[in-house]
């Protein structure tokens, strides 16, 4: 009924190989675009806007780049957090104009950065970052790589916190988001319009996802998912697994910087290192992409709404609706998303996404399913 | 002796003792990963429930007094006894090995043959909701943990006054040892000895290892998979109980007891995540390697807390020579 | 995917919209997480006593007065969606409970006229009201607290500590690097040696730091911990036989919590406090009567007279002063975040005013004006006593070092102003 192919007819390759290729598909995905775009942005307040729908562009800006480096090439990573950490601080410096000093003289300093720019920026260090952590995966596979990734995960937030040049030697440690605007709208800072940032994200998050869909089912992609399927049979068939590797982690951590100077420009507007980046953050990322679904665009997106959202839900309906006390309601929340996680698995071990896919073949076939 | 050597010395020494700590709790996560390739995140928040349902049954606690009180208006806290130490942790094992059966039972059993990192989301999703469970059961308030084996034999606490006043007599300088360290590595002795006497001497254990092995021959030859699994998960259990106790002597029972799986990974990296010694080794080699950067480079040149990121960078510099760890199985790839 | 989001925001919308037209005094409370063992008491404490208000005098003058709580679970993502949904329910003064929480809401609550409390902790310069215009930290900050310490080693040494040796075991995080600043001019001042020990957060193992003040064989420790940190350095003190006597720990790390796991060995362990600990106040037994065997206690009710109980009293008691001053000024019940941050900032709080409400001397005496949203930074000194299971005061509230605060606070926010382009109003 729904997702009927009769009469969808590709004369082309690029109409064979595009994203969408059933109609209906495509159809809807421009409608999404379109209220996401053009609705939202003339109904969202301050609630919506920060409570739910900038850390979910913001997450799944971070999922989708975690998900190229576990999900496409296989390299398990657990450094999310730190590679955040460096997206903001990065963002930050170039924000307020980078500062190099020699010899305990100031050489120069850099302009003040656009905070479009800016925001590049600090995915362009994070990737620099990324590819310098991302060396040991040649030698390590495996959970021992997990592991390993936990070392730039400690060391950087440890850095962040001890360099003082990294937070322009403020006596608090903390860093804080000035009032910067694009076309002068303001962007950052506490005056903002709600529709204003979450455009912002959303542009990214677009831009991000589109990328990423093309690069993995391009040469590269192939590549990677060479890799992670075996890297050996890879290697034999001509995959140069050091370049395959190092590019995953350097567009990974592009991405997931990029996400960490949005969370701390543009979402909170002033974070504190350790706990703001933390281990814990790494972990969230991390499940964000297997209950979504590795190697999958979409379950980066569905994985994130599920742990952004969920809690939010689960907290309106407990304390405001049903009036309960907030610390049991707190409690029962982690029950509820643990019990969830465990029973996804359990019904669909490959995630939200394959569910998705499942629910789009059945719907295919209703409502004569034989 | 030089001051500086006696330091030097006195660190190391305590940092072996550290070691012993993060070893019992690694210990946990080998047995699981070598018997069902489950690498079981939740195995801290596992010391923190074993932690704390001990605390719990020992102060005559009612179990999610907090939930029932806010859903039928009652007022009930406390059963009004008080359980001897013994009995309580005996009784903590059964509820350890009753959760073991239930995650076998309600998940695992579900997902034979699953690939690694999809059993590791599984432990995930365990991890939360026995977090959520354990905070409604026994309510998220530090409850201090006194473990007394019989009237005023209670695990102890404090410094080692006779290696101190010993030593000091032999280099003129005191040791310091704490007490409860000690315990613990004569815990961890005995818990080691008692786990490779029981893999290698009793049939279960024999079973056991056979699944370790290959699961498949396991199966074909009459083993059965399921009780070893439980089996598995219920040792698994006592461990995360006794890193509970030993880690909740210190600090009191509380929700960052489930933090110590995060010093327990670099040792698992180092140690290899199938060997038992390899536990206790790279327990040891991490404890005092920590230890000894954080007392000559980091405090004095780097501005110190350099610990956590010391034990990984540690770790990381040992896989890049040995990619399996100091003692796990030599990974064979084969096209 | 976008369909399900739209139906749980309006979920979320009519949840957040605004249904009373009481005074709104929200609570963000953490009573899960890491801090829970901390969170609960203080959201205990702040609740009852609102709750007593409503019960005994009818609300605040006449009008009720309602606390939504909001759990944070200490986590700024949280705090940030806490905020944005009480904000819409006007607000009259937030408590965001986390240093994190507060530097992310300090632009906004300017922007959205909310005036902000943060007592004993957050942005130390804040009590430059000229820059900050919205954020109160009276009675005492950090800086107050450091300067606190040292004025009682002073004391208890007869005005003399040049030549000795201080350690500071610190939380690795803006929070514990707060009093190292003004320990360092203090210490020229006075000519001590100051050791700074950082810890990682958690803290569950700090050997090598309880090694090296082996080591150093300072004479006095001073801590800036939080959490599970608390309760380990203590016992890593009592195992290396430091004499607790000379271990002062900040407010934070001076509870009940702190001290009981220990058990005997913490007996003697001194922290600094702005406020009174212990229950023998007649508010306590207006608490017990009107709140607790009422059954309207916000916790299990066993929390009444321990030390962050007793914060979370005094937080609520300033708010409420705060707010019939604020009705008062206006003439009307119904005040605004706006009436209210006025009130904030001519807030005089005396002992005649405490004694009235059956709180003599429960904190110290301070007036609060548009250049000082601080108070007047009076600390005093409480020590456990662990075969009584209490803390007692044992030196009363001091004032502090303002000649070495004063210009740093000066210098911080004069570089916040610089940042955002704020002008300072006086």
């Amino acid at each position: 009924m729904f997702y009927r192919e009769a009469g969808d007819f590709s004369t082309t390759y690029a109409e064979d190989q595009q994203t969408f290729p059933i109609k209906f598909d495509r159809y809807r995905y421009y409608v999404v675009l379109f209220i996401a775009i053009v609705v939202v942005p003339f109904v969202i307040n301050d609630y919506w806007a920060n409570s739910l729908l900038l850390p979910f562009l913001i997450y799944a800006i971070a999922a989708i780049g975690l998900n190229i480096l576990v999900g496409y090439c296989g390299q398990v990573s657990l450094g999310t957090g730190g590679f955040m950490a460096v997206g903001a601080y990065a963002c930050y410096k170039f924000m307020t104009g980078v500062d190099i000093w020699w010899g305990g003289e100031l050489l120069f300093r850099l302009p003040e950065f656009n905070i479009f720019f800016s925001v590049i920026m600090g995915g362009v260090m994070t990737a620099l970052v990324g590819v310098l952590f991302g060396l040991p995966s040649l030698r390590i596979k495996g959970f021992y790589l997990a592991v390993a990734t936990l070392a730039a995960q400690f060391f950087l937030v440890w850095l962040f916190n001890r360099v003082s040049w990294f937070y322009n030697y403020s006596a608090s440690g903390q860093i804080n988001a000035p009032e910067r605007d694009l076309f002068g709208v303001l962007i950052t800072g506490p005056s903002t319009e709600p529709w204003a940032t979450y455009l912002f994200c959303l542009f990214f998050t677009i831009v991000c996802a589109v990328v990423a869909r093309n690069l993995t089912r391009g040469a590269s992609g192939r590549k990677w998912m060479a890799i992670r399927d075996m890297d050996i049979a890879a290697e034999i068939i001509g995959v140069n697994p050091l370049r395959a590797k190092l590019t995953a982690f350097a567009v990974s951590s592009f991405f997931v910087g990029i996400s960490g100077a949005l969370f701390f420009a543009v979402y909170l507007g002033a974070v504190e290192v350790g706990e703001a980046f933390g281990i814990t953050k790494s972990f969230l990322v991390l499940f964000m992409i297997i209950i979504g679904g590795l190697g999958s665009i979409f379950g980066s997106f569905a994985g994130a709404a599920f742990l952004v959202l969920l809690p939010v839900v689960l907290k309106v309906v407990g304390v405001d609706w049903l009036g309960w006390p907030t610390d049991i309601v707190a409690h029962l929340q982690l029950v509820i998303v643990g019990g969830l996680i465990v029973m996804f698995l359990i019904l669909e071990p490959h995630g939200l996404a394959q569910l998705w896919r499942v629910a789009k073949e059945k719907l295919r076939l209703w409502p004569f399913p034989h | 002796m030089p001051e500086q050597l006696a330091f030097t010395i006195e660190v190391f020494l305590n940092g072996l003792m550290a070691g012993v700590l993060y070893a019992l709790v690694a210990l946990g996560f080998v047995l699981i990963y070598k018997a069902s390739g489950i690498f079981n995140y939740a195995q801290g928040v596992m010391a923190l429930f074993a932690a704390m349902t001990l605390v719990g049954i020992q102060n005559g606690q009612v179990p999610f007094s907090h939930l029932i009180n806010a859903i039928f208006g009652t007022e009930i806290h406390h059963f009004g006894w008080h359980v001897h130490s013994v009995l309580a942790i005996a009784f903590t094992v059964v509820v350890m090995i009753i959760l073991a059966w239930a995650v076998q039972r309600f998940v695992f059993r579900h997902l034979v043959g699953q690939e690694p990192i999809i059993l590791f989301m599984a432990t995930i999703g365990l991890a939360y909701f026995l977090e959520g469970v354990a905070d409604l059961m026994w309510g998220s308030e530090i409850k201090a943990l006194d473990v007394c084996m019989s009237e005023g034999n209670c695990l102890p606490q404090g410094m080692n006054g006779w290696i101190d006043q010993t030593t000091f007599d032999v280099f003129g300088y005191g040791f310091f040892i704490d007490n409860l360290d000690i315990v613990a590595s004569i815990v961890a002795a005995l818990l080691v000895a008692g786990l490779v006497m029981f893999a290698q001497y009793t049939k279960q254990g024999r079973a056991m290892r056979a699944v370790a092995d290959d699961h498949q021959a396991a199966l074909s030859v009459g083993v059965s998979l399921n009780f070893i699994w439980i089996l598995v998960w219920s040792l698994a259990g006592f461990v995360a109980l006794v890193a509970g106790i030993m880690w909740g002597a210190k600090s009191g029972v509380q929700f960052s007891l489930s933090l110590i799986a995060l010093k327990a990974l670099p040792v698992l990296m180092l140690g290899g995540f199938t060997s038992i010694p390899g536990a206790i080794v790279g327990g040891l080699i991490i404890g005092v390697g920590e230890k000894l950067f954080e007392f000559l480079i980091g405090a004095p040149f780097l501005g110190g807390a350099t610990e956590n990121w010391f034990a990984y960078m540690l770790a990381l510099l040992f896989l890049v020579f040995r990619p399996q760890g100091l003692f796990g199985e030599k990974i064979i790839e084969r096209v | 995917m976008k369909m399900k989001l739209a139906t749980w925001a309006t979920a979320a919308m009519m949840a957040a919209s605004p249904v009373m037209a009481d005074l709104v005094f929200p609570s963000m409370s953490y009573r899960t997480g890491p801090f829970a063992a901390g969170g609960i008491p203080f959201a205990d404490g702040y609740a009852d006593y609102f709750t007593l208000l409503n019960e005994r005098d009818g609300g605040i003058g006449g009008v009720k007065v309602s606390v939504p709580e909001c759990e944070t679970a200490y986590n700024t993502e949280k705090g940030v969606e806490c905020y944005e949904s009480l904000k819409s329910q006007n607000p009259l003064v937030l408590q965001p409970l986390s240093t994190g929480i507060t530097y992310q809401i300090i632009p906004k609550s300017i922007v959205d006229d909310i005036p902000v409390h943060t007592m004993g902790y957050g942005r130390t310069s804040a009590k430059n009201g000229g820059v900050f215009s919205h954020i109160f930290n009276y009675p005492a900050n950090y800086w107050d607290g450091a300067s606190g310490v040292v004025n009682y080693l002073l004391e208890i040494n007869n005005g003399d500590i040049s030549g000795k040796k201080i350690a500071l075991v610190y939380h690795n995080s803006a929070y514990g690097k707060e009093p190292i600043r003004t320990l360092e001019a203090l210490a020229e001042k006075h000519g001590f040696e100051l050791v700074t020990l950082a810890v990682d957060h958690p803290g569950q193992e700090q050997k090598s730091q309880w090694l090296q003040i082996r080591r150093e064989r300072p004479d006095y420790v001073t801590m800036w911990g939080w959490g599970i940190m608390n309760q380990v350095a203590i016992q890593e003190a009592a195992n290396i036989r430091f004499p607790m006597e000379n271990f002062i720990g900040v407010w934070w790390a001076g509870a009940q919590h702190d001290v009981l796991p220990a058990g005997e060995a913490a007996d003697g362990y001194k922290a600094i406090t702005f406020h009174a600990v212990g229950d023998d106040y007649p508010v306590f037994d207006d608490i017990q009567k009107y709140v607790v065997d009422a059954g309207k206690a916000a916790g299990a009710g066993d929390q009444v007279g321990t030390v962050l109980y007793n914060r979370g009293v005094y937080a609520a008691m300033l708010a409420a002063e705060a707010a019939k001053d604020a009705q008062a000024a206006t003439g009307n019940a119904e005040i605004t975040g706006g009436d209210m941050r006025d009130a904030m900032e001519k807030l005089t709080i005396t002992e005649e005013r405490m004694a009235a409400l059956g709180m003599p001397n429960f904190g110290p005496e301070f007036s609060v004006s548009c250049e000082n949203h601080g108070g007047n930074g009076l600390v005093g000194v409480a020590q456990w006593d662990a075969s009584a299971q209490e803390w007692n005061l044992i030196s009363d509230f001091k004032q502090s070092d303002q000649d070495v605060i004063t210009p740093l606070i000066a210098e911080d926010s004069a570089a916040f102003a610089a940042e955002n382009n704020i002008e300072p109003r006086c």
